[in-house]
């Protein structure tokens, strides 16, 4: 079952599927980028903030921003652990409550709790996975990236 | 490596972009730069490969992409590049990377992400990642996400400002 399953889905109205379609790059640098993106896209820039207020109060749009390639600010890694059902959820809160982690999920697998742990450096990042296998009572995965083939540029609506 | 300014641009912009007519200028007074210098700052961490992309950060499971799978493949070491190049061609392979295998728990180095409306459409293009020429026999295992307890931007900036005063 998928437990993720009450989160509603957005439908989307052509203006808010043709910005996500566009702009998850090449976003206009410049001072007025609402207007430049509503002249493109044949809208005002009034209608275009409405859209994209209108996608994040909805969840779907996380926000507009920047994807750091990773490494290159901060030490990151991703972490697994194999945690017993039943001790699931109290797990999760406590991992999730560490400002250093910014993605905590359940995977199916004996390793069950999958999550993103970024630091200042990779000390620092140590130290906070040493703290978090003391804190949950179990061992952490440490699995940092060596290689990056392919990062996030992107996804395709279609 | 990034300058000072570039980790408080970073770190103005992780909570995201505001809604306003000049947000580059909102950007501007927290960082005590001018609204052109944080544009032409952005500009060149985008052009200099620092960001990645610099857009729109959407959730795909509020787009109706229910299914999220991490697969894991053991690739041998010196192919592992190759495979690595061969999987992203695909355009449903949204990350692919190179982790450490961890023995005796984890044999798996070859990490990549396929996003899906269901689980169905995610294993028919697992099938298509297998029919590969060389990955019929290279061992995998498919991780579904069940539940999220957290997903949020990029915090590492935030700490980059706390960490540098």
């Amino acid at each position: 079952m998928d437990i993720q399953g009450d989160i509603a889905q957005v439908n989307l109205v052509p203006l808010e599927r043709r910005l996500i379609d566009r702009f998850q790059r090449d976003f206009p640098l410049c001072a007025r980028p609402y207007l430049a993106i509503a002249e493109e896209l044949g809208a005002t820039e009034a209608e275009v903030m409405a859209a994209l207020a209108r996608l994040r109060d909805t969840g779907a749009l996380s926000r507009i921003g920047a994807v750091v390639h990773p490494n290159v600010a901060g030490a990151s890694t991703l972490a697994a652990m194999a945690v017993p059902p039943q001790e699931l959820a109290a797990v999760a809160e406590i991992i999730s409550a560490y400002p250093e982690v910014n993605h905590n999920y359940e995977r199916e697998h004996r390793f069950n709790l999958w999550f993103v742990v970024i630091a200042p450096d990779a000390e620092s990042r140590g130290c906070v996975l040493e703290r978090i296998a003391t804190e949950t009572g179990h061992r952490v995965l440490d699995l940092p990236l060596e290689a990056a083939y392919h990062i996030d540029l992107g996804f395709p609506l279609s | 490596m990034i300058t000072p300014f570039d980790q408080r641009i970073l770190a103005a912009i992780a909570d995201g972009l505001p809604l306003v007519e000049r947000p580059f200028a909102e950007l501007a007074q927290r960082t005590e730069l001018s609204e052109q210098e944080v544009i032409d700052r952005v500009r060149a961490l985008v052009d200099g490969g620092v960001i990645k992309r610099f857009g729109l950060v959407v959730r795909h499971h509020e787009l109706g992409y229910r299914a999220n799978a991490m697969v894991v493949w053991d690739v041998p070491d010196d192919r592992v590049d190759a495979v690595g190049a061969l999987l992203k061609a695909h355009s449903f392979v949204t990350l692919c990377y190179r982790r450490p295998r961890r023995p005796p728990d984890w044999p798996y180095n070859l990490f990549c992400m396929i996003h899906g409306c269901d689980r169905a459409t995610v294993l028919g293009q697992m099938a298509m990642l297998r029919a590969i020429d060389g990955m019929e026999s290279v061992p995998y295992t498919v991780l579904f996400s069940r539940q999220r307890f957290k997903q949020r931007g990029a915090t590492y900036a935030r700490f980059l400002e706390a960490s540098h005063g």
